[in-house]
């Protein structure tokens, strides 16, 4: 047993140390996080009060149990040549401790139902976020509001790749970020679009879990302005991991501006709709749009993952364009491959359909125009 | 009946002897930890650090699925079928299993069904890829072709689950020694019984949810899918019902062997017998009603979210009642620390933690930062690996003598242990700081800011399965020669199982022994 203990002490020893080295390195680097973070909401306050408050108390419980343990384990020992007891009941002591795990369970569950009531709450809103996952991008709607867009990874492909040092935002970063006003309830109305997925801001304490066909909703009232990241918490399928949230938090008055932006943009993006663009053009714009969108799964040399993900190679890019059209406007339907009619504007689909048709190889030699995408939509 | 074993393969093949079936139940068992966790070493390799290196996230969402669906169903539950096998006829002093037929063909299924869930990792799109709880629509609409020959792996292990329960059922009904009533049964016996009847409940439920899988994906039904009049969150009702029994399935025969061991070597009797029984009733009752806290995010109703919450958290109470009751054992007891032992009070100490975070998940509010990060996956992995594992561990170790007639090497034993038990919390103990700083689970990449977690994680996780290779060689070579084990092999212990000769004969109690209890 001595050699136990000493195994023990010297592991626990070895154990210090490590932790200790690495929150000095954390200090030089001010990036070790161990513990939840207390957020800017009253909800993310709430629960991160319960969470210490559950801690406590199992450090609490375990430093008893564990304590008589251990006092066991030293004294009782055959070695110290002491002789075992017999007793093998006591019905006051099974009574006692059935009913105090009781008591400290309730005394834990009142405060934890309170804050659930609360986190229930989500009436009164100011603003009202409809949040939608995709396999794998968030699409924003600030309803009553006509604003409307989505967001993806902005992260390099070479810093994933480690051939670009990874920036301090690796992974947390997007493209276009939700912005909210602080100061007001913010409600968000969950949903998706082909798998389950799940919205998670920590600083906000909420998940809520976005299911295709059905709604959930959750709220905020964001304490503090600043940048909150989140990722997806849900599997939800190949990019899982490559789907954060970026959450903008400003003043009233920049929030409203932002909105006159986005709908700035919207309208000037309709207004190209009616453009005729040269092939280069819409070749260059179908690069990026489709390494945006389209090379998760089709991949970047366009050819597919066997079994999964056709190639774009051969088959319907190669065929009609019409069809080609159809299939990227109207998505397959039970199948992977979404409609991407409404996630992408008439200049990306036609710049996209443009460049699959002669990338990799493809020699088509066509292209399509925004205004084709236009009419394709409209049935004509 | 004084024959002994057949000569050859048919020995296994034809075998309805329940120590040939435990034996290649545990086989068995031992080989599919070995391929879960080179496929866990997979996963913390990937993650030794940020950026993708070793494998696309497609081919890591497959390790993750098979490291799940092989460490549950074909690591933990064979290996306690297996002890249960060779052990209960032996504690209740009968000759054999009560449906020796069934048992051979519940064993001799189990093989092929893993056959046929890791030839899915060389189909073309690859392997299961949607976690080992396959969520809807992920696992049918959006799944590989492969999930098809996953959903028929899942109804041969569930058919040999349940002929195996169906088994050891009637075993004990029926078979025990006179004398041996219902209280007086060693506790093993008593918690397989009640883990039997949770087996035979909840595994035709996960029939019928990949029955309903294979439905939508071939016959256009639609009981998953909103579009076509069905619901995504009923599935993860029924996989649920199933999966929170499954959960205790893998702890309360851990439960009983651990009963087993800390009297033997406090020398003292298990302190609370009766009340073992009760409380592993009561969290078998329990883990009926509290299946939704795995749910609190989907958006269940207030009233849903705080009845699962307020049972889940009754749940501890019966627990904790075990816990006490053990250390009461030790308490005034006169120890030894050999191998089973050791392990024994690692399970005490690392299942109280893994306790203790099921208690704060359990917290719904909470639950709301926790659920699917790194946290979940070091508590479960805190329950599953010094559950589940250290007590197959401990139980090997503690009847291996037994089995084969020879000591196993005590100092090999102890290293194994000071290894596996340094190597788990090096591995697990961090998972708890990336999940609270905010890390997701089933990622195959992250942010620098959780990357030292996961490269001590990953660490420990390479020498936690070194230490398993020297288990392996410490069978192996037990088996082969060493130091001839005694009947009672320990000072004392209690059981029919030590009134035999070591190596157990190939037919014990062939007549009924007299069973005379101590309590
Ligand atoms: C989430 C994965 C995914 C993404 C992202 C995706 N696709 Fe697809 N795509 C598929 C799948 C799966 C199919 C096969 C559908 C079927 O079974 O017919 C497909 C089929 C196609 C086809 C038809 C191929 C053929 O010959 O039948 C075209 C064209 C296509 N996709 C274009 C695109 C474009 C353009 C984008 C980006 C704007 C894109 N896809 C993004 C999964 C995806
Ligand atoms: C060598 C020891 C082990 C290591 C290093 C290990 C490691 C891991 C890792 C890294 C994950 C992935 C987490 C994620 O990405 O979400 C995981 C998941 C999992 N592990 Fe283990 N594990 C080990 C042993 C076990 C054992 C013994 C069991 C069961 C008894 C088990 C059951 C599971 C389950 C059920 C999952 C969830 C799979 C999923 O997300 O679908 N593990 N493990
Ligand atoms: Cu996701
Ligand atoms: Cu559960």
């Amino acid at each position: 047993m001595l050699k136990t203990a000493r195994g023990l002490s010297a592991w626990l020893l070895g154990f210090a140390v490590l932790l200790a080295s690495h929150w000095t390195l954390a200090e030089e680097t001010a990036q070790l996080k161990f513990n939840m973070t207390r957020g800017v909401t009253p909800v993310s306050q709430d629960i991160h009060g319960l969470h210490m408050l559950m801690f406590w108390w199992c450090v609490g419980i375990g430093v008893v149990v564990f304590g008589v343990m251990f006092v066991s384990m030293f004294l009782h020992r055959k070695s110290r040549g002491v002789k075992p007891a017999n007793f093998h009941e006591s019905t006051w002591l099974e009574l006692t401790w059935t009913a105090i795990p009781f008591a400290i369970l309730i005394l834990m569950g009142i405060p934890a139902s309170k804050s659930l009531i609360e986190l229930y709450d989500t009436s009164e809103s100011e603003v009202d976020v409809l949040i939608t996952g995709y396999q794998w991008r968030w699409k924003y709607e600030i309803l009553g509001e006509d604003v409307s867009f989505f967001s993806n990874l902005s992260t390099p492909r070479d810093e994933i790749d480690g051939f670009a040092e990874k920036n301090p935002n690796y992974l947390l970063e997007v493209d276009e970020p939700l912005v909210l006003p602080v100061g007001k309830k913010v409600r968000f109305i969950v949903t998706a679009n082909d798998v389950i997925h799940n919205w998670w801001v920590p600083d906000f304490g909420v998940k809520r879990d976005a299911i295709p066909g059905f709604t959930n909703e959750s709220w905020a009232i964001i304490e503090e302005p600043g940048v909150y990241r989140g990722q997806c918490a849900e599997l939800c399928g190949k990019d899982h991991g490559f789907m954060p949230i970026v959450v903008e938090a400003k003043t009233q008055e920049e929030y409203r501006a932002w909105l006159d932006e986005k709908k700035a943009a919207a309208a000037a993006l309709a207004e190209l709709t009616e453009k005729t663009f040269t092939f280069d053009e819409l070749y260059a714009k179908g690069e990026e749009v489709y390494n945006r969108s389209c090379a998760a799964c089709h991949q970047a040399n366009g050819e597919g993952v066997p079994g999964a993900f056709p190639s774009l190679k051969q088959g319907i890019t190669v065929g009609p364009i019409k069809e080609h059209i159809d299939v990227v406007v109207n998505g397959v339907n039970g199948t992977a491959m979404q409609a991407f009619g409404e996630q992408l504007s008439e200049v990306d689909i036609a710049a996209v359909v443009t460049y699959e048709r002669n990338a990799w190889g493809n020699n088509m030699g066509d292209l399509a125009q925004p205004l084709d995408i236009y009419n394709h939509k409209q049935g004509k | 009946m004084a024959h002994g074993p057949a000569k050859g393969i048919t020995r296994w093949l034809y075998t309805t002897n329940h120590k040939d079936i435990g034996s290649m139940y545990l086989w068995f068992s031992f080989a599919m930890f070995f391929l879960g966790g080179i496929f866990a070493l997979v996963i913390r390799a990937e993650l030794f650090q940020p950026g993708l290196q070793i494998v696309d996230p497609n081919f890591f969402n497959q390790m993750t699925t098979m490291h799940g669906l092989v460490m549950v169903f074909g690591a933990v539950m064979p290996a306690f079928v297996g002890l249960a096998n060779w052990m209960i006829p032996m504690q209740i002093g009968a000759p054999d299993m009560a449906l020796p037929r069934m048992n051979n063909w519940s064993f001799w299924i189990l093989p092929f069904a893993f056959a046929m869930l890791s030839s899915t990792l060389f189909m073309e799109g690859g392997a299961p890829n949607f976690g080992w709880t396959f969520y809807a629509p992920l696992s049918t609409t959006y799944a590989p072709p492969s999930v098809t020959f996953f959903i028929f792996a899942v109804h041969i292990m569930g058919a040999s689950s349940i002929m195996g329960a169906i088994n050891i059922i009637a075993t004990i009904v029926n078979m025990r020694a006179p004398g041996m009533t219902y209280m007086k049964m060693p506790l093993f016996v008593w918690t397989w019984l009640i883990t039997a009847f949770l087996l035979i409940a909840v595994m035709p439920v996960l029939a019928g949810v990949v029955t309903m899988m294979l439905m939508d994906i071939h016959f256009g039904t639609s009981f998953f899918d909103a579009a076509g009049g069905g619901d995504p969150v009923l599935f993860q009702h029924i996989f649920w019902f199933f999966g929170h029994p499954e959960v205790y399935i893998m702890i309360l025969p851990a439960f009983g062997i651990v009963s087993a061991i800390i009297p033997t070597f406090a020398r003292k009797p298990l302190f609370g017998y009766s009340s073992m029984v009760y409380a592993t009733a009561a969290i078998a009752f329990l883990s009926f009603v509290v299946w939704a806290h795995h749910m609190f995010t989907v958006g269940l109703p207030i009233a849903g979210e705080l009845f699962f919450m307020w049972a889940t958290m009754l749940i501890a109470v019966p627990t904790g009642v075990k816990v006490f009751n053990w250390v009461a054992t030790m308490f005034k007891g006169a120890m030894t620390f050999e191998t089973p032992m050791l392990f024994s009070i690692a399970f005490v100490i690392l299942f109280t933690i893994g306790g203790f975070s099921g208690l704060m998940l359990a917290i719904a509010p909470a639950d709301f930062q926790y659920h699917d990060t790194y946290f979940v996956v070091a508590h479960f992995h805190y329950v599953l690996v010094p559950g589940a594992i250290f007590s197959i561990t401990a139980g090997v170790y503690y009847w291996l003598p037994k089995w084969c007639g020879n000591m196993y090497n005590e100092t090999m034993g102890k290293v194994h242990f000071w290894l596996a038990f340094i190597g788990l919390n090096v591995t697990f103990f961090p998972m708890h700081f990336s999940g609270l700083a905010g890390m997701p689970r089933r990622i195959p990449d992250y942010n620098m800011m959780f990357a030292d977690w996961n490269m001590i994680s990953s660490v420990g996780a390479f020498l936690f399965g070194a230490a398993q290779v020297m288990f392996l060689y410490n069978v192996i070579a037990t088996i082969v020669g060493g130091k001839k084990a005694t009947a009672e092999v320990w000072e004392n212990p209690e059981g029919l199982e030590w009134t035999v000769p070591s190596p157990a004969p190939y037919h014990t109690f062939s007549e009924p022994p007299e069973f005379k209890s101590s309590h």
